[in-house]
This record gives structure tokens, C-alpha cells and sequence, in this order.
């Protein structure tokens, strides 16, 4: 696995604080044992009424179509663990967030999946929607290395966690085999807690 | 310097320092449920690997189950299925499963404390945000997503970044009708939905030490609507007596010497914190929800907000909740119409919840138009609060007493609003569509409160509605 140090792609604002998980992804589309199927249940409340015709929402709006930078405001995916979340948000084809906050369990879902997401202040983030808008086919470029976007030749500042970001530059942001490589350790903290 | 219980549990459980400047950390306890982890078991398989730790791994069903007809094969294939799956895996690996009718099924929060699975000091991790519950009993408990479920499986540790911890003192004394759920709710009104975000929540002051276990998990459930990672209070004799003698908790000797080492968990009177708040009892009321959010919560005497008193991004805000809830800015929520009243859930779904309704309901009838259902937490509570005729009680009141699960608190089993529905609930989160219509309408309360629109029709003040002293 080598290193996730660049993503590119157009981007797609969809606005609000408090986007939670429910309306991610609605708890009727958990119903699963296995989540290849979840990408087109992506915010389907949202984006569809109850007779299936379209709401509108900017994921479906053809200037947008093939986007796969998500930019979106405060608190992004608070509410429930389930990573059917960040899992809809791959599986549309989305390979990046960014944001004017996370909630916790959300962003490390995301990490685990190499689903990098970057926080940004309002300011810079109304101006990137306004481009986004304006220029829906501007490739926007999220350099972990540098810790910024560039999107029609302007530079924007991102923070990202630094363990989280050496995650990603490292290739490590999935930890199975890293943690499995401590069995030893694990053997003996089990014994010395009780637990084996 | 003396330590948190947060540092101690932590300092324990830490197996190593990762690369990344991340944490191994050993988890002591695993639940593992139909919706999140199923999935797991097929990436462990797709890795060639094996459950690790098969006997600190734990399974139950509660998301999908009906609470109406639980036999098998289920109504729905695809419920049906995901309980199989589950069931085989858990058989396959060697994990203890809790199966519907097996007299321990419950929702997943309810079954870990009432058997004594949860203990004080343990690292404890399950696919559901709201594993916070177990921190009543002073764990550090986390709700964690499938990627995580399979780390665990294989290797019985995470990842992890440490967590600050903010002391919320809680100092007073409760009024008469202001419960638990109250307090909880009036913290996330104060420190808002993303407050907690990077902490640990340590809730303690006076009005927490009084608390019972079964409340105490009721404050610590909903930490993460708070923002906050897990939530937990410290261990104390509270803690102790409600293990004492629970299926899975050593006996005699064994329980006095397992006291002794929990009780050394607790954060030491000099620890030091990150952030330190205080809340006086006497500022909570019976606190309900007017918008899509916790935080969006206002005491039963008050108006919802309106969006002309702020600016910005939070006037939209505003606006937005107030549509969806098709409600006036500035009117009273008191008076608002209900449709539905939900009694259960892992915040409010054990016997003393129902407990307390079944005392100011004995007599009463839920208005004719109120669909209104009771659904214990668990087997166990079921059982417990039919030996105390309990169900007949909320049936003679006019509510369905219905079989354990997480019923309308989520809907992704039968139990859902239909329409723009208006429900009062004491589950945990009022998000746009939770309750299984994407134009219902959820307004939260304490299970009392429920009671009180249940009767009346409409959301009401406890306290007038079943003359609580202490009422205005």
C-alpha cells in the first residue's frame, strides 16, 4: 500500500451544520450484510421524495455529476457509529471531505476506509463553495503533504489530526496489520489485566 | 498529581505507541450486534484471520428485531437474514450469543450491565455510538464502526488518539419531575451537539452521586449527542451494590476483592483536568426538544426560539428545524399536539423507567388519538416488570406493552412514524427522519413526560399533569 499523500478531483458544497448519520445514510438502507450496495442510498432523504423523483440536492445537480471532493460545514457526520456512512459516501464515488468540523467516530471511520477529512475555517470554505459553483469543472487538489487545497489557483489553509495525517502519508490509515503485529504485547497485557 | 479515571483506565488498557503517534489499546469487553457487525466477520474471513479473543466478545440482536411478533423465521428476509448471519458467525467463532428468547436478549446497552458483562475499569467497545452507556459504571466505553469491530475480532485492541476530560459537576438537588434524562439533555443544551468533541465527559457533583445505576446510564448514554467520545462516572458503593450478584460478577470473597480493585479506578481527589464545568440542579426543568438536534432543547415552560434573535449560519439553522417541525417561532412547545409516545430505548427502556410511569399512569388513559407503545429494554426487564405487573398497568392505560428491542428509536424494525408524525420519545435522538419517516417528527423527553403527552395529547408538563410536588 503506498502512501495517500494527493487527492484530486471537482467537488460538490452540500451546506448545513449537524449533518448526521441518519441522514447520511437512513437507518431503513442499514438492512445489510455487506455494504457494496449502499452508494446510491447516499443522503437519499435528502436528495429524493417520498415518490422517488428528485429533491434537487446538489449531488444530483449534472454540473456536479462525477464530484468526488465533498465540502460541507459544522459538526459533519455527529449521531450514530455506523460506517454504513462513510461507506455511502465511498461507494458514490466521493474520495474526500472537508469541513468545518467532524464528529469523532465518523472521522475515524473515515480514516479507516482512506477517506481523508480535512478541516477548513468559514471563510475559506464559503469561498471554495463559491468556486465550486461558479466553476463546477475546477479540479480541486487536497495536498496532505503541504496541509492545503488548491482549486483555481487559489490556496486554501486545512487542518488535519497529525496522527491522522501520518496515517495517510505512511499508508497505514487502515491499522489491522500494524496492530496485529503486536500479538505478543497483547498476549501480555491480556494476562497482566486478568482478561486471559 | 493524582489521575482520572479516564488516564487510569487508559494507562492500563494501552498495549503500545503506534508509529503514527496513535495508541493500542486493549479492549477488556466487546458487544457485538445484528447491523454493524456482521459485516466484520466477512472481512476477517477475506483476511484469513481468526477472532482473537473469542470469550471477551459478547452478541446480541436489537436493531431489527419486531417488537410485535418475534418468531422465527422473521416477517422481513432481509432481518431474518442479518440475525442468521450473526448467528453463524457467533457459532462459528466461539462467541457467546444472546439469542431472542434465550432470557438475556436485549438491546445491547441493557444486556452488558444487567448480567455484569460491564465492569468498572474495563476498556469497553461495541458498533454503536451508544456504548457511552456503560460509562456509568466508570469504563471507557466507545462507540466504534465495523472497520474497528474487525480490528477487534482479530486483534482485541484499536487504534486510538487519547482524550481530554471535562469534569461536569452536577451539584443540588433534583426537583420533584426533573429526572435524569433531564439533566443530560440540559448539558447538551448548554455545551451543545459538538461540545464534547476530543473529550472524555466525567460527570459527577452531588446530584450524579445520588443518582441510581439505572439513571447514572440514562446521563452517560447520551454523551455522545454531546459531541463528547464516551462519558463516564466514577465507581462507588452505587456501583457495587447493583453488581452484587449479577449472573456474570464473582461471589463472596471474590466480589469484596474485585470491589477493592474497582474502587481504585476512580479519578483520585487531586486529579487534574482539562475543562471543568459546574451546572446547578436547581436550573434544570423538564427539558424537551423543539428542533433536529439534542441541543435543541428548551425547559417545558419556555418558547421556542426564534430564528430573528441570531445571525448567520444559525438563523438558517433556526428556520430550517422550525419548518421541519412545522413550528411557530416564539410559541410555547407546551400544547403542542402528539401523535405517538415511545417508552423504551437504550437511554430510557429498564424497570425503573417504566417503573416510574406505571406509578403516575395507574388510573389514567393515553388520548384517544396517541398510538402509544412501552418496549422494554430487555428480556430480563420484560420479565421483571410483568413479575410487578407492570404491562398491565401501561395496557389498562392504554399502551401497547411490547416485546424487547430498539424499536422506534431508530426504526429499522416494524416500529416507525408514519408521515410528518409528531412523536414524544424518550429515545436519544431527534434527527430529521430517525424514527423511520423521512418527514416524522421527534420531540425528546423523559419517559414521565412521555407519560404526560400520552395522556393529555399533547406535550405537557409532568408535573402539572400527575400533580408532582414541585409543579408551578
Amino acid at each position: 500500500m503506498s502512501g495517500m499523500a494527493k487527492v484530486a478531483g471537482t467537488g460538490v458544497y452540500v451546506s448545513g451544520n449537524d449533518i448526521d448519520t441518519d441522514r447520511i445514510i437512513p437507518a431503513r438502507y442499514l438492512k445489510c450484510v455487506t455494504f457494496d450496495e449502499l452508494g446510491p442510498s447516499l443522503f437519499y432523504d435528502e436528495r429524493f421524495n417520498a415518490d422517488g423523483s428528485s429533491k434537487g440536492h446538489p449531488l444530483d445537480n449534472p454540473n456536479y455529476s462525477g464530484a468526488e471532493i465533498l465540502l460541507t460545514d459544522n459538526n459533519f457526520g455527529c449521531g450514530s457509529s455506523r460506517e454504513h456512512a462513510p461507506q455511502a459516501i465511498q461507494k458514490f464515488g466521493l474520495k474526500a471531505v472537508i469541513a468545518g468540523s467532524f464528529a469523532e467516530i465518523f472521522h475515524g471511520n473515515c480514516t479507516t476506509l482512506g477517506i481523508p477529512c480535512l478541516v477548513m475555517d468559514a471563510e475559506n470554505r464559503s469561498k471554495l463553495a463559491a468556486t465550486i459553483e461558479s466553476q463546477p469543472d475546477a479540479e480541486i487538489i487536497i495536498d496532505l503533504e503541504a496541509l492545503q487545497v488548491i482549486c483555481a489557483n487559489e490556496i486554501y489553509p486545512v487542518s488535519m489530526k497529525e496522527s491522522t495525517r501520518e496515517a495517510f502519508l505512511a499508508a497505514t490509515f487502515d491499522p489491522l496489520d500494524n496492530l496485529l503485529s503486536a500479538e505478543a504485547e497483547i498476549r501480555q497485557t491480556a494476562a497482566r489485566l486478568g482478561y486471559a | 498529581m493524582g489521575k482520572s479515571l479516564f488516564q487510569k483506565v487508559w494507562d492500563d488498557h494501552v498495549v503500545r505507541q503506534l508509529d503514527s503517534g496513535q495508541y493500542q489499546v486493549f479492549m477488556a469487553l466487546h458487544l457485538i450486534h445484528e447491523v454493524t457487525s456482521p459485516q466484520a466477520f466477512g472481512m476477517l474471513k477475506d483476511k484469513g484471520l481468526k477472532v482473537a479473543y473469542p470469550d471477551r466478545t459478547y452478541a446480541t440482536v436489537d436493531h431489527i428485531i419486531p417488537t410485535d411478533n418475534q418468531s422465527r423465521p422473521l416477517a422481513d428476509d432481509m432481518a431474518e437474514k442479518m440475525i442468521q448471519v450473526l448467528s453463524d458467525a457467533t457459532a462459528e467463532n466461539g462467541i457467546e450469543f444472546f439469542a431472542p428468547e434465550s432470557g438475556s436478549q436485549g438491546i445491547v446497552h441493557v444486556v452488558g450491565p444487567e448480567l455484569g458483562l460491564t465492569q468498572p475499569g474495563m476498556t469497553i467497545c461495541c458498533g454503536d455510538s451508544h456504548t457511552a452507556t456503560h460509562g456509568a459504571f466508570g469504563c471507557i466505553a466507545l462507540g466504534i464502526g465495523t472497520s474497528q469491530v474487525r480490528d477487534v475480532l482479530a486483534s482485541q485492541t484499536l487504534a486510538m488518539d487519547p482524550l481530554k476530560v471535562r469534569r461536569i459537576n452536577v451539584e443540588g438537588e433534583l426537583a420533584p419531575g426533573v429526572t435524569a434524562k433531564d439533566v443530560i439533555l440540559h448539558i447538551i443544551r448548554i455545551l451543545g451537539v459538538n461540545g464534547g468533541v476530543g473529550y472524555a465527559y466525567e460527570y459527577a457533583g452531588s446530584v450524579i452521586d445520588n443518582m441510581t445505576m439505572e439513571e447514572r446510564m440514562t446521563v452517560c448514554n447520551m454523551s455522545i449527542e454531546g459531541g463528547a467520545r464516551c462519558g463516564y462516572i466514577n465507581p462507588d458503593e452505587t456501583t457495587f451494590e447493583f453488581l452484587r450478584g449479577k449472573e456474570r460478577i464473582p461471589s463472596g470473597d471474590a466480589f469484596d476483592a474485585a470491589c477493592e480493585k474497582w474502587r481504585a479506578y476512580a479519578s483520585d481527589a487531586d486529579a487534574v483536568y482539562d475543562d471543568e464545568i459546574t451546572i446547578q440542579a436547581a436550573d434544570i426543568e423538564p427539558t424537551v426538544t423543539w428542533g433536529v438536534t439534542p441541543a435543541q432543547a428548551i425547559s417545558i415552560r419556555e418558547n421556542v426560539p426564534s430564528p430573528a434573535s441570531v445571525e448567520g449560519l444559525e438563523k438558517n439553522l433556526i428556520t430550517d428545524a422550525l419548518n421541519y417541525m412545522q413550528l411557530q417561532a416564539d410559541a410555547p412547545i407546551k400544547g403542542t399536539p402528539i401523535d405517538v409516545a415511545f417508552i423504551g430505548s437504550c437511554t430510557n427502556g429498564r424497570l425503573s423507567d417504566f417503573e416510574a410511569v406505571a406509578a403516575v399512569i395507574r388510573g389514567r388513559k393515553v388520548a384517544d388519538n396517541v398510538r402509544a407503545i412501552a418496549v422494554p429494554g430487555s428480556e430480563k426487564v420484560d420479565v421483571a416488570a410483568r413479575a410487578k405487573g407492570l404491562d398491565k398497568v401501561f395496557e389498562e392505560a392504554g399502551f401497547e406493552w411490547r416485546k424487547p428491542g430498539c424499536s422506534m428509536c431508530l426504526a429499522m424494525n416494524p416500529d416507525k412514524l408514519v408521515g410528518d408524525e409528531v412523536c414524544a420519545s424518550s429515545s436519544n435522538r431527534n434527527f430529521i427522519g430517525r424514527q423511520g419517516s423521512s418527514t416524522g417528527r421527534t420531540i425528546l423527553m423523559s419517559p414521565v413526560m412521555v407519560a404526560a403527552a400520552a395522556v393529555e395529547g399533547c406535550v405537557a408538563d409532568a408535573r402539572d399533569v400527575f400533580g408532582m410536588k414541585g409543579a408551578a
